[in-house]
């Protein structure tokens, strides 16, 4: 008996070596890496165009891109770093540390886990050639907003079917962790034992399967309007083009929490490791994450103040809005009660994470200043929006995404990173970031609408700022690559439990862990 | 004495955002740079209600600081005095209900403190009841057409930011990309009620100063209201992206006093009677092409480019085409009439009957183009008679 439970793992163990390995996988941990090394290309690819952009805004005049490339290169390097980078990013976080952190052996439903990885070179494919065909890419904005984006050639079609096939991806994904989460978690692990990463996750899960359905549906109706003569969003025909940006932002302000909520989790899991302590409030900060989930779905119209909603319309979604600093400054008050008498140390994946909690508290504030319905009739479609959405989701998502790739990497790989090109990555990282993003709300106040390869004198001053800082920004994200590589490559073995503060499930399997996690399911007391 | 208490602000404000803008200087190290390059604030308000969001926008960032002071001092301090390295042994709690209800129910109250500013500023904006005059807006692909109501006056105002400064061919001026040829003209004193809307995509209207900004929705009517006290010219921009020219759709409003906007009505009226009058008379070619010219610069160039190579397959060009090298009839009717579904508008409804015959005229006889035939301001008129 005995003999054939080893026979029997030692078989499972046994996969397709090379390219098949991939192709085939069904294994959580090998699809993880593979959405994690997608989510990176992309982050590189999408940090290209940004770049672009920068160098053209360096100073007034046209001078690398014209304003068509121009258009396109914003709304891609919005889509490439919304579906390309950052969801995929934290599905790959979810493939790797759900099942370990639980007690799970797997994924609950493997195959079904291999398809939604490998839909999404397929959808990114399909997004990137279209800068190829004629008329270029999509350049309406990643918003998608009609009528201007009834007007674009074939581009907009394949950007349509790509944005299907990844959202088909993104409630497969969501399906298979909601699934797990409620039916694999090893014994004696209650819902409110779970650490507080998969809490994030299993919300997050919840919100994917209910708005990636929404957005399926506006953009079906952007694809009727163009080729089957419906008038959903067309005046002359009884539609309405602010109907689609009701629907889009239904499912795009949830949306934002799905890229927010996961890295609270991972912000929540690495500063009590690095205190030593446990996390503070631990049952509100489930409570919070789950509020924020809930107010997602009644704050949409803030991004349309200045559609010329009535009133009360006005007045609800302000009051809705504010509402959700209740919920997000519990997070950070609990962030910092764990901080407050640990015994703090400062290791890579702890300094992003400090930064990740004072940078998002900033575009915290500049939301709640957003939020005011008289500020942002000001501030709408300026580069003060600008600047707050990366600093929520560059110095919240990805800088999450960073430090949980340096906390997790010895784990994963068995080795050490290498602790001074991680804090160099951190520090040019951190400070380029608010050289290029800070100067944005100056130039958001003083008047400089989004979206535009060209400006007014007044304002080059910051602009040429904040192009140095995009520049070394992107360039320091090499030092990333050069990290992660030299670490899978070798170094110091991590052992078990490389962090002292550490103890959630996956410190007790061997690093890296056998490529069935949990054979026999840990008992949690 | 409402100047005063407007003045005050506005001075200290100009005072920090100075030294401000000298930190800022030295911290980047661009030295010699002027000051409006950095401005760190929004721009002078013009109107009560730009005030009204620039005090609001003043409260919040206080309070912001403030709470930003109690969440980071007591984070340095942890950082600082809890580290391992200097010897500080973790305190293992983890719960603490009053301080928690605390920080729960004090930012409700926080924010009900900032909701009641906010809430009375909007209410206010909301209001263009008792207005004294209504201008009506149209946002076109990459222009802004401006009627007053009940006044039989109508323009277009277009970018007039010569082609050469934006290809860095020549030296950019103060105003570079906010100036236009024709700006709207308001008078001071006077609520004035825009009703807007759209011929093509969104667009939104927005001057900075006025505290205004509203979406230009093609087929629907949307309404805001503004009003100036000091004379002036004031600057904005097209902030909702739609399409190419989105950069270059500036909006330019001058305000005036009340005598000065009656004495510019009459100019325009007579303006418009002279070009009325232009477009009953036959001209040569040259006539034709040389004010052609102009108009294709004003109108055609952004898409057409002003070499005539269009930007395919968006934009066709028109140097080689066939449709210009096909009968005049063809040509003057795609330019009168647009073609739906594509980019290329209608022009006959925004330009004068002179204007459009001179820019098809244009179109024929420039870059290789060499048809040598014309058309008379008499055809477009005749065109635009047919039901």
């Amino acid at each position: 008996m005995h003999t054939a439970t080893i026979d029997d793992s030692a078989h499972h163990d046994e996969h397709p070596y090379g390219l098949m390995r991939w192709v085939t996988t069904t294994n959580h941990k090998d699809i993880g890496t593979l959405y994690l090394w997608f989510s990176f290309v992309m982050f590189l690819a999408a940090g290209s165009m940004a770049m672009l952009i920068r160098m053209e805004l360096f100073q007034p005049g046209l001078q690398l891109v014209q304003p068509e490339l121009f258009n396109q290169l914003t709304t891609m390097h919005g889509l490439l770093m919304i579906f390309g980078a950052i969801m995929p990013a934290f599905v790959g976080f979810a493939n790797w540390q759900v099942p370990l952190m639980i007690g799970a052996p797997d994924m609950a439903f493997p195959r079904l886990n291999n398809w939604s990885f490998w839909l999404l070179p397929v959808a990114a494919t399909l997004l990137i050639a279209s800068l190829f065909v004629p008329g270029g890419a999509v350049a309406g904005g990643w918003t998608l907003y009609p009528p201007l984006f009834i007007q674009g050639g074939i581009a907009y079609d394949m950007a349509i079917l790509a944005m299907h096939i990844l959202g088909l991806s993104s409630i497969m994904g969501a399906i298979n962790i909601i699934t797990t989460i409620l039916n694999m978690r090893a014994p004696g692990m209650t819902m409110m034992k779970m650490p507080m990463f998969v809490w994030t996750w299993l919300i997050t899960a919840y919100l994917l399967v209910a708005v990636m359905p929404v957005l399926a549906c506006a953009i079906t109706m952007l694809l009727t309007d163009r080729h089957f003569g419906t008038h959903f969003f067309d005046a002359a025909g009884g539609g309405d083009p602010v109907l689609f940006q009701h629907i889009f932002w239904f499912f795009g302000h949830p949306e934002v929490y799905i890229m927010i909520l996961p890295a609270f989790g991972i912000i929540s899991t690495i500063i009590p490791t690095f205190s030593r302590k446990p996390l503070f409030g631990y049952v509100s900060m489930v409570i919070a994450v789950a509020s924020i989930a809930v107010l997602s779905f009644i704050v949409w119209a803030h991004h349309m103040f200045s559609t010329g909603m009535p009133l009360g319309g006005q007045l609800f979604f302000m009051y809705s809005t504010m509402l959700i600093a209740v919920p997000t400054g519990v997070k950070v008050f609990n962030w910092l009660a764990t901080l407050w008498r640990g015994s703090i140390s400062f290791e890579t994946p702890m300094l992003f994470s400090l930064a990740v909690v004072c940078l998002f508290t900033l575009g915290g504030f500049s939301g709640l200043v957003l939020g005011l319905v008289p500020v942002d009739i000001q501030l709408q479609d300026t580069y003060y929006v600008v600047a707050h959405f990366h600093y929520v989701l560059f110095s919240g998502a990805a800088m999450s995404i960073m430090a949980g790739v340096y906390y997790w990497l010895p784990k994963w790989t068995g080795h050490m990173y290498d602790e001074t090109v991680g804090k160099w990555h951190f520090w040019l990282t951190t400070i380029a970031f608010n050289v290029t993003f800070f100067p944005m709300h100056f130039l958001g106040l003083a008047g400089m609408p989004r979206r535009i390869p060209d400006y007014a004198m007044q304002f080059e001053g910051f602009n040429s700022i904040a192009s140095v800082g995009a520049i070394v920004l992107g360039l320091s994200q090499l030092l990333f690559l050069y990290c992660v590589v030299k670490c899978i490559r070798g170094g110091a073995a991590a052992g078990d439990r490389p962090w002292d503060g550490a103890d959630s499930l996956e410190w007790t399997l061997s690093s890296p862990p056998p490529y069935h996690s949990f054979a026999v399911p840990p008992q949690v007391r | 004495m409402q100047g005063d208490t407007l003045c005050e602000p506005d001075r200290r404000a100009a005072r920090a955002s100075e030294v401000a803008a000298g930190v800022m200087c030295m911290l980047f190290g661009c030295a010699g740079a002027s000051r409006a390059d950095y401005a760190l604030n929004l721009p002078p308000p013009a109107t009560g209600i730009a005030r009204q969001i620039y005090d609001l926008h003043t409260l919040i960032l206080w309070i912001c600081a403030a709470i930003l002071v109690v969440v980071f001092v007591p984070m340095v301090i942890a950082l600082v005095r809890h580290r391992r390295s200097a010897g500080h042994v973790a305190h293992r709690f983890h719960d603490n209900l009053r301080l928690e209800i605390l920080w729960t129910v004090i930012p409700v109250l926080i924010l009900v403190g900032m909701a009641y500013p906010a809430t009375k500023t909007v209410i206010e904006m909301k209001d263009w009841s008792a207005s004294d005059m209504t201008i009506k807006v149209v946002g076109r692909q990459w222009k802004w057409e401006y009627e007053y109501v009940d006044e039989d006056l109508r323009f277009i105002s277009t970018l007039s930011t010569p082609r050469s400064e934006i290809d860095n061919a020549s030296a950019k001026n103060a105003n570079y990309l906010l100036e236009v040829d024709r700006p709207l003209v308001v008078p001071t004193g006077a609520k004035i009620k825009l009703i807007l809307t759209a011929s093509d995509v969104i667009h939104a209207w927005w001057i900075p100063a006025f505290g205004v900004k509203q979406d230009a929705v093609p087929g629907f009517i949307r309404e805001t209201w503004f009003r100036v006290d000091e004379p002036g010219t004031y600057r904005g921009q097209c902030a909702e992206l739609c399409g190419v020219g989105h950069g270059f759709m500036p909006i330019v409003v001058e305000a005036v006093t009340p005598e000065r906007f009656l004495s510019w009505k009459t100019e325009q009226r007579t303006q418009m009677a002279a070009l009325k009058e232009a477009s009953t008379r036959e001209y040569t070619l040259t006539e034709l092409v040389g004010h052609g010219e102009k108009v294709y610069a004003a109108n055609c160039a952004v898409c057409h480019q002003a070499n005539g190579g269009g930007v395919p397959p968006a934009f066709p060009p028109l140097d080689g085409s066939k449709l210009v090298a096909g009968p005049a009839g063809d040509h003057l009717d795609r330019v009168f009439n647009g073609r739906s579904g594509t980019a290329m508008q209608a022009f006959g409804p925004q330009l004068s009957d002179f204007d459009i015959a001179a820019v098809v005229t244009f179109e024929r006889n420039s870059w290789s183009n060499r048809i040598g035939d014309m058309v008379q301001p008499a055809q477009v008129a005749a065109l635009r008679k047919q039901p």
